[in-house]
């Protein structure tokens, strides 16, 4: 496969973008809104001009060339369909058409204008245009943002399936770090332009760089204390709660702890020593597909539906939220 | 009681200022039978004024498109210092009393304005000829076709221009396939305005081309020399062009209707492949 390489420097409003990542595979740039994630992909593209460096294919630069010479397929955000066109002179701009309309399942919408479209279908037009013209690189801007909750879910295993199938080195952008993780091979989190960690989605969960990158991949983010005692460090919270961690830290910490990490109870028996317990009420019950996402005092915790109506979790109860020591990471703040 | 009293004032109102506006115009009508009205438009006078102004506000109007539109393109689509002010100074024209563009055009490009040597030397001369007249009307019409394609192109979605260009079409294919279709609506109102009022110009023209017939006397300078000589002739043609002005404005409301894929306005453009 190809590979696309970044390293470029882009002044915008508030700080200075700095973007050097090799894209091999597909990479998403994860972050929160005006992290300057969208203005990467229009370098990419070659619509904004990047104040140092710049990008290449295969080692081959592309500074200087106008977008329409650099061979990318750019999803936008809104998608940006031609609207005075339909479906098919929408795809037929960029290319020869082919049986792209087929293989997005858009014939028989060949001469639907895109008002008449739904998010998901406007979605594929855009991709079908997209790789009408070939592309060597794909750019996705936040591809699913623009699609309702159902849809959502059936576009984005669709979209993973053909992202496998074209191989093409590919970045998106994305705010929704599940996205991130269900279509990228690599994550890059980016905040107020500067990339604080690249990884596997799998190692930025395992290990965040920090409190910020920890709470983005859904983690819970707990402030505290902490000093070293034996083995394990003791954390007190600012709600005065006691938590063990197996990592080494002094002073101000986040405590990062995973909502698939904490198991619920209605009661606790004292002397579980490798366990942290926080006791707390019950402030949501929040359902997230066949799991449930529980808040316990300041801790969330996900478990399955059944054990929230076995212990009949509700508002308002009290309940202990229970996880271990050793799925405790603590992060500098 | 009070509430009655302050509807019927609001109506009363309204119904003055309706009949203050359309009466003089029923008036135009009333006054002579339509045949008679018909019957002087065969007038030389009438048949000259309106070749001459039909032939220099089509000739005005093309000079209007085809500066107009790639200027207009700029001003919405580049941000530039000054860019305010520059807007600014495209509106002026329309704001300015036509006599004073009147003798705007005469210093400038008159016999003795900035530009009379070098127009001279050229073999140019300007006065008392049928360019003078386009002149004036370009002048002053100008500014509402600007202004309309301005705010037209600024509507345009950058990002659908941006996607245009990602998929390999250059700037010219761009603007010709992407931006130019999308903004025709809006284009084509500003012409039907900038039209209408260059059709209606009087002021300018007057001080910079002079009325002479079959030459640079246009419809409204016809108006104006023969309501001194036939009043029934001048009648003729203030009739023609409320018929002109009336279809016009219509035209320009049937225009802002479209929406950019409506097939009715596809005869108009060729747009797409």
């Amino acid at each position: 496969m190809a590979a696309l390489a970044t390293d470029f420097t882009l002044p915008l409003r508030d700080f200075e973008l700095e973007l050097a990542l090799p894209v091999e595979g597909v990479v998403a740039l994860v972050g929160p809104s005006g992290a300057g994630k969208s203005s990467a992909l229009r370098v990419v593209a070659g619509l904004l001009e990047p104040a140092r460096g710049g990008v290449s294919l295969d080692g081959c630069p592309w500074n200087g060339l106008p977008p329409e010479r650099r061979r990318v397929g750019f999803v936008f955000q809104d998608y940006a369909l031609f609207p005075h066109l339909s479906v098919r002179g929408n795809v037929a701009f960029a290319g020869p058409v082919g049986d792209l309309l087929e293989r997005f399942s858009i014939g028989h919408l060949a001469d639907a204008h895109p008002r008449e479209l739904s998010g998901g279908e406007r979605q594929r037009v855009a991709l079908a245009r997209a790789l009408a013209r070939g592309p060597e690189v794909l750019l996705l801007d936040e591809p699913l943002a623009a699609l309702d909750a159902h849809t959502k879910a059936e576009v984005r295993g669709e979209l993973r399936e053909l992202l496998r199938e074209l191989a093409l080195p590919t970045l998106l952008v994305t705010h929704d770090y599940e996205d991130a993780a269900a279509l990228a091979d690599e994550v890059g989190v980016l905040v107020d332009g500067k990339l604080r960690q690249v990884a596997t989605p799998a190692e930025l969960v395992a290990r965040p760089a920090d409190a910020f990158v920890a709470s983005f991949t859904g983690a819970n983010l707990l402030r505290g204390r902490a000093t070293r005692s034996g083995e394990l460090t003791e954390v007190v919270l600012e709600g005065g709660e006691r938590l063990f961690s197996t990592d080494a830290a002094e002073g101000e910490v986040g405590v990062v702890v995973y909502p698939w990490d904490v198991s619920l109870a209605r009661s606790h028996a004292e002397g579980e020593s490798p366990l942290n317990v926080v006791r707390g009420e019950v402030g949501s019950v929040f359902a997230v597909g066949n799991r449930v996402r529980v808040k316990v005092g300041p801790v969330t915790a996900e478990v399955t539906s059944s054990s929230a109506e076995r212990l009949e979790l509700a508002r308002g109860g009290v309940a202990y939220a229970t996880f271990k020591a050793t799925g405790t990471r603590l992060v500098p703040l | 009681m009070r509430r009655t009293l302050a509807g019927a004032l609001v109506f009363a109102a309204t119904a003055v200022a309706l009949a203050f506006l359309l009466f003089p115009i029923v008036a135009i009508f009333a006054r002579v039978p339509p045949g008679r009205l018909v019957a002087q438009l065969s007038n030389p006078v009438v048949a000259d004024a309106l070749v001459v102004s039909l032939k220099t506000s089509a000739i005005a109007q093309a000079l209007v498109l085809a500066l107009g539109t790639p200027a207009a393109f700029v001003l919405a689509t580049r941000r530039f210092p000054g860019r305010p002010l520059v807007v600014t100074l495209t509106e002026l024209p329309l704001v300015l009393p036509p006599a004073v563009a009147g003798i705007g055009l005469i210093a400038a490009f008159g016999r003795f304005g900035l530009l009379g040597g070098t127009l001279s030397t050229l073999g140019i001369r300007l006065g008392l000829t049928q360019a003078a007249v386009v002149l004036a009307v370009a002048f002053v019409s100008s500014p509402l076709y600007l202004r309309q394609a301005i705010a037209t192109f600024e509507t345009v979605d950058p990002d659908v221009v941006a996607a245009a260009r990602t998929l390999g079409a250059g700037p010219a294919r761009t603007f010709f396939r992407v931006v130019l279709p999308l903004a025709r609506g809006g284009l084509a109102a500003g012409a039907a305005l900038s039209f209408a009022r260059g059709l209606g110009e009087f002021g300018a023209t007057i001080m910079f081309a002079g009325s002479l017939q079959g030459v640079t006397q246009t419809l409204p300078l016809a108006i104006y020399t023969e309501f001194a000589v036939d009043f029934d002739v001048t009648l003729a043609m203030s009739a023609l062009l409320v018929v002109v002005s009336a279809a016009l404005l219509v035209a320009l409301k049937v225009t802002l209707q479209w929406q950019p894929s409506r097939p009715t306005s596809r005869f108009l453009f060729a747009t797409s492949s």
